[in-house]
Order: structure tokens, then sequence, then C-alpha cells
């Protein structure tokens, strides 16, 4: 089904259905369609179709019970014919469709490729993550391949065990996976609907490097932070880092999942950025407006605030590299996540202060006070 | 409160060479004492960027007693006494008096609220009183006489049994002269200090509901938009549009001047005539407005010098011509102004924090017409027509050899002007030559020689012991002088100017520092212009440049007003960047942080 279309979590997984939200808001998210998770269960159905194979996961992983190295061969096994076993005709050929629709048929979209588990975002928040994303993949039957790698990967040890450990049953699991077209920003980062630092929800909070945002994910790069007032647009405070290296894509590659600390895995290379862009601001000042206003449009359509992952993508879509800060074409923004922003949520701050019988008391309580 | 941390003390500041008899310019009990080293001073470069002259120490004498008495004797601030001041160098050194014992400040307290209370109840129709004093005041200040001293008295002192020749009233008008400014600085006062504060509660509460409110925002909701600031200008644009009504804009061209334009339109018929009667009607009083702030003698009103309303005319005829001259959107700024208040209001999460809201921004926009307005009654209106009335005893002075030219008269304090009155009493009495001229051309040589020399003084922006904690709201609220201030003074970057951020963006261009308003001839389109204040009568350059960068001023200063409607950035409040940035200069201004930065 396309992003659009994406709704329940059930059916295409906390990434999928976060990614419909924004889209059906409105928001420009990269485009691209989710196989929901029928799929993944048509394929189970042809790969363990009694489901002996995942009860018998189920037993080796029993807390206590454990046989580790008989697990991981266990799991190792299941993955491969996970991966091995062609996908039942009637979902092969919807995606297969779904993916032509993303390029040209003489240029095939490249396209990443996401798992989008059904446990994700929940209470079981830091399972998101162990399942694999995939980038850089180009054609029909690499993204077939790769649909089933993601789908293996719910079977890799670590989620495995860390079901065993919540006790979550193997044949209730569902996996939906995320295909999109790939995103190679001119620069990327994240955002707060409020100050991180102080809670001010009068302002958005941006933060963003050369190429891909994982550069400053990852803690390899000091990225430049605006602070745009919401009600003025006034940019207020503005903190150009030197921007030393930059990520982006390499091409079929495994990546580490975006917020594990390791995060450029093999599928981001990490390149020097080119001297005249380390100083540069990666952002001007119509973009940092540009992406305030979308700040704002995802926290009214939330009513929370949000925390946000975006992209600026230059015209065309796909630059091979950073370009310059003055590229000549439209830059366009789109969101990869947002979710709602759990620090100052959680807080209660002191108010501001109370009415007074009169106005003039609050001067005269103000010059009262002693030093 | 004993130890140094890094400013010098008043006993360390060494004469400047070649100015070492500075002292004999100023009075007495302007001289630091041994025991003021024991206290923090601050230089004040917002009101005296400049030497004192030693009249216009007068500027600070007058306002210190006059603030003083009304926070420490008429209101009774429970935390503050008033501020006294000090001449070192030629510059003028501040310290505020606080009130530190809580039982004192609680019997202070009990008579300042009903005091202060009384006005705020008050506001409008106190207002409207005050008013009506200041313009009292203006008119008697401008109907007092400098007697003439004729050969003979006219008879009719005679027939009339007036019985009291002219010279006696050479001192007694001088003293009303002086009498009246310091009357008109006592009114200054009366409701100033309360509406700083309704303005510092007010942006305190913002601050604390809202930590990243920068404070141009904060003034942005309070701004009044139909402001008297705005008038001179609006007359000048006014003018320009007749002149084209009645066809006589081709006298109108860059570079015109004054004197020339008004002789030409004198030949040109009724046109000319009807031209001139709107000028007049203009003139009064809109073009009393002060080129600078009122701090110095040198600060001339349009009225006594009509090289700015002629240096900006041509410029408003000509975008009539090419249809691009438009006026202020008022509606815009009003909606605007209405749509960032509520914008921030609506974040605010509680009922009562909202309530607050109101209550704050209500009484800083009921304050906001009188702190606004007030400067064009005291220290342009007033204090231009002062500084005229004793430039005419100066040129009293200079006709009977007393001193060279009326302007020297600046050159000597009140007290000595007073004794040269006394001087020339008895002796045009008694039919001979005053001695003065013998004694005062030389004294105001030197003067001016080492006023010169002291220009180049860079005086350190604090003397004394840093204060533990400088938390009274009174001296933030007036000097805007704070912890992180003082801490960026201890360590100043050599390349970056810092003042208060007071419009926002950030703009690189070609400095023009301009000291007199006199000179914005020179400035060129797009450049950043660099001066020691503006006011109203600067309203014309805005048009012209891309960033406004000020020695003087606060987030509610001409200059951020006017900068932030168009949309400029702004830096106001520097201290010196008039001395440390030089034309031609590449410079960065940024708006949001409140620097300038030399490139």
């Amino acid at each position: 089904m396309t992003l659009a279309d994406a709704r329940d979590p059930a059916l295409v997984g906390g990434k999928g259905a976060s990614l419909g939200e924004l889209a059906r808001a409105g928001i420009a998210v990269p485009p691209g369609f989710v196989v929901a998770v029928d799929g993944f269960a048509a394929a189970m159905a042809a790969v363990d179709a009694s489901g002996a194979l995942r009860a018998q996961l189920e037993a080796l992983g029993a807390l206590g019970a454990g046989d580790p190295p008989l697990l991981a061969r266990a799991c190792a096994a299941l993955r491969a014919r996970i991966i091995e076993a062609p996908l039942p005709s009637p979902v092969a050929d919807a995606i297969t469709a779904s993916y032509a629709a993303l390029g040209e048929p003489d240029a095939p979209a490249d396209v990443a490729v996401r798992s989008s588990a059904t446990l994700e975002d929940s209470a079981a928040a830091s399972f998101a993550g162990l399942q694999d994303t995939y980038l850089g993949v180009t054609g029909a039957p690499a993204v077939l391949e790769h649909v089933r790698r993601c789908w293996a990967s719910l079977y890799n040890e670590e989620s495995v065990a860390y079901r065993r450990r919540l006790g979550l049953p193997e044949r209730a699991l569902a996996m939906a996976v995320v295909v999109q077209r790939l995103v190679a920003p001119r620069a990327a980062g994240v955002m707060f609907t409020r100050s991180p630092v102080t809670g001010d929800r009068s302002v958005v909070a941006i933060e963003g490097v050369w190429g891909l945002g994982s550069a400053l994910v990852s803690g390899d790069v000091t990225p430049d932070s605006f602070i745009v007032s919401k009600i003025t647009g006034e940019i207020t405070t503005r903190r150009i880092s030197p921007k030393l290296k930059t990520h982006t894509h390499r091409p079929n590659a495994r990546v580490a999942p975006p917020h594990s600390p390791s995060a450029h895995g093999p599928g981001v290379s990490v390149e020097d950025t080119p001297f005249n862009l380390r100083d540069a601001p990666c952002l001007t000042d119509d973009e940092i407006r540009a992406l305030a206003a979308i700040a704002r449009q995802v926290e009214a359509h939330y009513g929370a605030p949000q925390d946000i992952e975006w992209a600026l993508l230059d015209a065309d879509g796909s630059p091979a590299a950073p370009s310059a800060p003055s590229a000549p074409s439209a830059p366009r923004i789109v969101l990869l996540q947002s979710r709602p922003e759990t620090v100052w949520a959680a807080k209660d701050p002191a108010p501001a202060g109370a009415p007074k019988p009169r106005p003039a008391d609050h001067v005269l309580s103000l010059f009262g006070k002693p030093l | 409160m004993t130890e140094q941390a890094g400013f010098p003390l008043p006993s360390q500041i060494a004469d400047v060479p070649g100015a070492e008899n500075w002292r004999s310019m100023y009075q007495y009990f302007t001289r630091f004492q041994p025991e003021d080293d024991q206290r923090f001073w601050f230089y004040n470069s917002m009101h005296f960027p400049e030497p004192m002259p030693a009249f216009d120490t007068i500027t600070g004498e007058i306002p210190y007693q006059a603030i003083g008495a009304n926070t420490a004797r008429l209101f009774v601030f429970p935390t503050t006494l008033g501020i006294e001041h000090r001449i070192v160098n030629g510059r003028i050194y501040i310290t505020a008096n606080p009130v530190l014992d809580p039982a004192e400040i609680e019997r202070r307290a009990a008579e300042f609220g009903p005091r202060a209370g009384y006005y705020f109840e008050n506001w409008d129709s106190l207002y409207e009183g005050w008013k009506d004093r200041l313009r009292a005041l203006i008119t008697e200040v401008e109907s007092i006489e400098v007697p003439s001293l004729p050969e003979w008295e006219p008879a009719d002192v005679v027939f009339g049994a007036v019985g009291v020749a002219q010279n006696h009233y050479l001192q007694e008008n001088f003293h009303r002269v002086l009498a009246l400014y310091s009357k008109m600085w006592h009114h200054h006062t009366e409701m100033l200090m309360l509406g700083y504060g309704a303005y510092v509660v007010f942006f305190q509460f913002c601050q604390q509901a809202f930590p990243e409110i920068s404070d141009q925002t904060v003034a942005r909701m309070v701004a009044g938009i139909d402001v008297i600031m705005y008038r001179p200008d609006d007359e000048l644009r006014a003018l320009a549009k007749l002149a084209v009504e009645l066809g006589v804009d081709d006298l109108f061209t860059e570079g015109c001047d004054a004197s020339a334009v008004l002789a030409a339109l004198g030949g040109r018929g009724t046109a000319g005539a009807a031209w001139l009667a709107a000028l007049e009607a203009a003139r009064d009083p809109w073009f009393h407005v002060s080129s600078g702030d009122g701090f110095y003698h040198h600060h001339l009103s349009w009225n006594d010098d009509l090289t700015v309303p002629f240096t900006a005319l041509p410029g408003y005829v000509a975008a009539i011509g090419a249809g691009t001259l438009t006026s202020r959107p008022t509606e815009l700024l009003i909606s605007e102004r209405e749509r960032i208040a509520s914008g921030y209001r609506e974040l605010l999460p509680t009922a009562d924090e909202q309530a607050a809201f109101d209550q704050m921004l209500g009484l800083c926009r009921l304050v906001f017409p009188f702190v606004e307005d007030h400067k064009f009654y005291c220290e342009h209106w007033f204090t231009t027509r002062f500084f005229q009335k004793v430039k005419e005893f100066g040129a009293l002075l200079a006709r009977f050899g007393v001193i060279g030219s009326a302007d020297d008269v600046f050159h000597l304090h009140h007290t000595e002007i007073d004794q040269a009155l006394a001087d020339l009493s008895l002796a045009w009495a008694a039919g001979s030559p005053p001695l003065g001229g013998g004694h005062f051309p030389p004294i105001i040589a030197e003067r001016k020689r080492m006023l010169k020399v002291l220009e180049d003084w860079s005086p350190p922006p604090a003397l004394g012991p840093v204060p533990e904690a400088l938390n009274d709201p009174a001296v933030r609220m007036l000097w805007g002088i704070t912890s992180e201030r003082i801490a960026a003074w201890l360590n100043p970057d050599p390349d970056e100017v810092v003042g208060v951020a007071a419009s926002a963006g950030v703009v690189e261009g070609i400095a023009r520092v301009l000291h007199d308003v006199s000179e914005i001839s020179s400035l060129r389109e797009g450049e950043i212009l660099v001066v020691p204040v503006t006011a109203p009568s600067w309203a014309p350059v805005f048009a012209k440049i891309a960033a406004a960068v000020s020695d003087i001023g606060g987030a509610m200063s001409h200059a951020a007003i006017v900068a932030r409607e168009y949309g400029m950035p702004a830096v106001v409040g520097c201290g010196d960047a008039t001395k440390r940035i030089r034309t031609g200069d590449r410079v960065r201004v940024d708006g949001d942080r409140g620097t300038v930065r030399v490139l």
C-alpha cells in the first residue's frame, strides 16, 4: 500500500504508520510504499507453514532453558530460508509494481528498504533498531531480496533474545517493510518544536549538517544550530560549527539503525567536507524558516511538541554530494520521522507569574525586592 | 566588596598626557574621592560618549539631582537611593546607591506602594497634565529675554517707573534658564522611572515564560505605532508631496542648499508662498527634533540647522516622481503587533499566566506613550531651546569681547558664565570694558585643546571592585548593566563591538561612521550606519542603509524601533562603536546576538 494509506501500526508497523500520518497531514516524505504485515504472513506461511520452526525458537530461547549455540543455529537456518524462498507471487507482483512506480522505466529508483516492526515506538521502544535497514537498493530483484532480508532480520539473535526476555509469542510476531525512494540530502538533521535546552515552546530548535543526518545523530559532527521564533520567524540564535565530515550513502549496503551508537556502519561513507563548506551554514535563512514552518505544522497536527528528522533535497532530489549553499535549484524538504518530544513533556516548569489585584502591583513588588 | 577583580581603581587612573589640567574644567563635587575606590563605578557611555565640555556637564549635574530626588525622596523606591557621578579625564562615571538593610527596604516599601500606585492608577490624566506643564516650561524658556545692553535704557523704563535696568536681568534671566532646565528634568523623571518599571516586569515575565525570547520581540509587543518619533519624518514626506503638487519640486535636487531653496521659493509666487507656509507650520513643533539625544550642546534641532530636512527632501521628491514613496503601513504594523502578542499569549500554559501577561502588557502599553514621547518634549524640544538660549547669552558675551564666539560659552561651567555675567553687568554699568576679555579666552582655548586630546582616551568601561551580584532591577533597567555585561567588559574581544541586539538579522557591509546628522549627505546606498545615537531626525537615512549601529540606546530606542520597522539588523548601545569602527571598515552586524565584528 502507499505511504498515504498506511494507518494502522498493527498492519504497517510504527514507522510506516508514522510516515503515513505525516503524508496524510500534507507533509512531504520521500515517496514510497509499505509491504504490510500480511505480506510477511504470506511469506512465513510459505517458509514455515506449520509454525514449527518458530515454535522451536520459542523453546530454545525460553528463559533458563537457553542453549545459545543451538538457538543461533536455528535462527540462522530460519533467516536463510526466508531470504532464499521466493516470495508468493501476489506479494512479489505487488512489490514489483509499487517499486516500478517509484522510478522511470529506464531509470529504476534507488530506494531505502526499512523494517517497520509492529512493536516499534511502543513500550518496547528499544526493540526498534534491532531490525535492518538497507540503503541504496536498486532494481526490483534487489528490492524483493532486501524485503526478505528485513523480514529475516526479525530472527537475528538479538531480536529473538530480546523477545524471549519479554516473553513475547513468536507466532503473533509480524513485520511490515517500508520502501522509500532514497534521500540523498544536501543537508539533514533534527528539529524540536521547543527548545531542548530551556523547554521554550515559542521556538523551533534546528540542528543540521551537510549530507546525511547520521553525521549529527552519531555525534561525528557538531551540527550548526539555529533557534527560530515560531511567532515572529526571527532566527534568534545561529551557531555555525566546523563540519569537518560529511556522511553520504554507499549503495547496496546494510546500515546500522540510525539511532544506534555505531550509526555510520557500512552503508554510510564518511568523507572530509570540502574545505569551502566546513564553516558555511548548511541552511539558508529561507530554508531555516521553511523548516520551522513545517515543524509548526507537524506540531499542530499532533497537538504536542515533536522531535523531527528532516532532510533538505535539491530540486532534482538526488545530488551525489553536498553542493554549495547557493545551489541554484529550489530545495525541497522532506521529513524522515516525527515523534513526540518526551524530555520537557515530563517536566512541570514553575509558572512565570500570576495575576495580582492591580496591574501596578507587579511593578511595586519588583522594586520592593531586596538585592 | 573590597577585592579588586579586573577593573582599575578610580585612584589608579592617570591623567591623559597633554590634558593633565582637565580638572580645571569641572566642579570639585565631580572629582573622585579616595573612598570612592571602595565602590563600583561604570562609564556612562550611553549618555556621555564624548569628553564633556565644561557647560555640558550640566547634563549630568541636573539630571542626576532630578533622578535621585525622584527615586530616593519623592517615590521612595525601596531598594535604591540616587545616582552619584564623577568625572575623570572628561568622562562621566556613575554608581547607584543601593539600600541593603532589609528593615530599611521594608520601611521604604510602605511609602513607595501608595505613592507609585497613585501614578499608575491615574497615569493617563497625569500624563495629560504633564504635557501641559512641559509645554508651559518650553514657552517660558523661549520667552526669556537675553538683555541687549543698549547704550541707554529705552525711555519707557523711566516713564513707566520700572526702575530696574537691564543689567540686573543678565544674571536673573540666566538663572531662570538654568532653573527651568532643572524643572524640566524633574518632570522628565517624574513618570519615567515608574514607566521603565512596567517594562522591566514585562521583560522579566516574558524571559521567564519564554527563555529564548529576544528583547526586541518583547519590545515589538509593547511598541506604540502612533508615536511622536515618526511625526517629523511624516511631515517631511508631506512637504515633499506638497512640493510636487505645487510644482516647486524642481528646487529640491540632490545636494541643494536650504537657504538657497528658501530664497528661490520666495520668488515662486503663490505656490512658493504656500509651500513656505506649510514649512513654517511643520517647523513648530515638529522640527524641534534633535539630531542627538540632548546631552551635548552640539545636538542641534532641525530648526537650528535645516541641513537634515533639506538633505532628505530631494530623496522624497524623487521617490514621489518614481512612485516609490510609501507611507508607514500603520494598519499592518498594528495587526502585526497584536499577532505577536496573541501568539505568545496562546503559548502560555495556564489561564493565570495569561492573566498576568495581560496585566503586564496592558501596563506597558499604558506607560508607552509617555516613555516614548517624553523624549520629544524633554530631550528634543526643551533641551534644544535651552541650549539655544544659553548660546544667546554666549552671543552677548562675545559681543562685549568676554569670549571669542557665541559657542565658546559652552566651554565655561554655568557658575563661570554667572561670573562673566557679573563682570559684564559691572562693566556696562560703569561704562568700561568687561575684564573677562583678558581672563576667559585663554582658558577657553586651553579647554578646547584638552578636549581634543581627551577624545582619544579610551575610558575603562568600569572602575573599582566588581560587586558580587548585580541584581538591582533599577540598575539593569536604566543602564543595562548585568553581571554578563561586566564579564564581557573584563574579557573584551578586540575585533568585536558588543551592544544590545535591537533588530534581527545578519548583514555584512561597509561602515559609514557619522558623528553628526549634518554629515548624512556622505552616506551611500547600502552602507552600514554607525552613529553615536539616532533620533527621529535621522529617520530619512533608514531608507538608504543596510544596518544601523549606535553607541547609545536600548531595545526601545529610536534606532531599534525604526530598524525593526524597516526589517534591517541593528545593534544599539555599543558604547564605543563610533570610536572602534572606521568609515570604510567591512563589518558584520549581527542583530540577533548584538555584536558588530570588524572583518
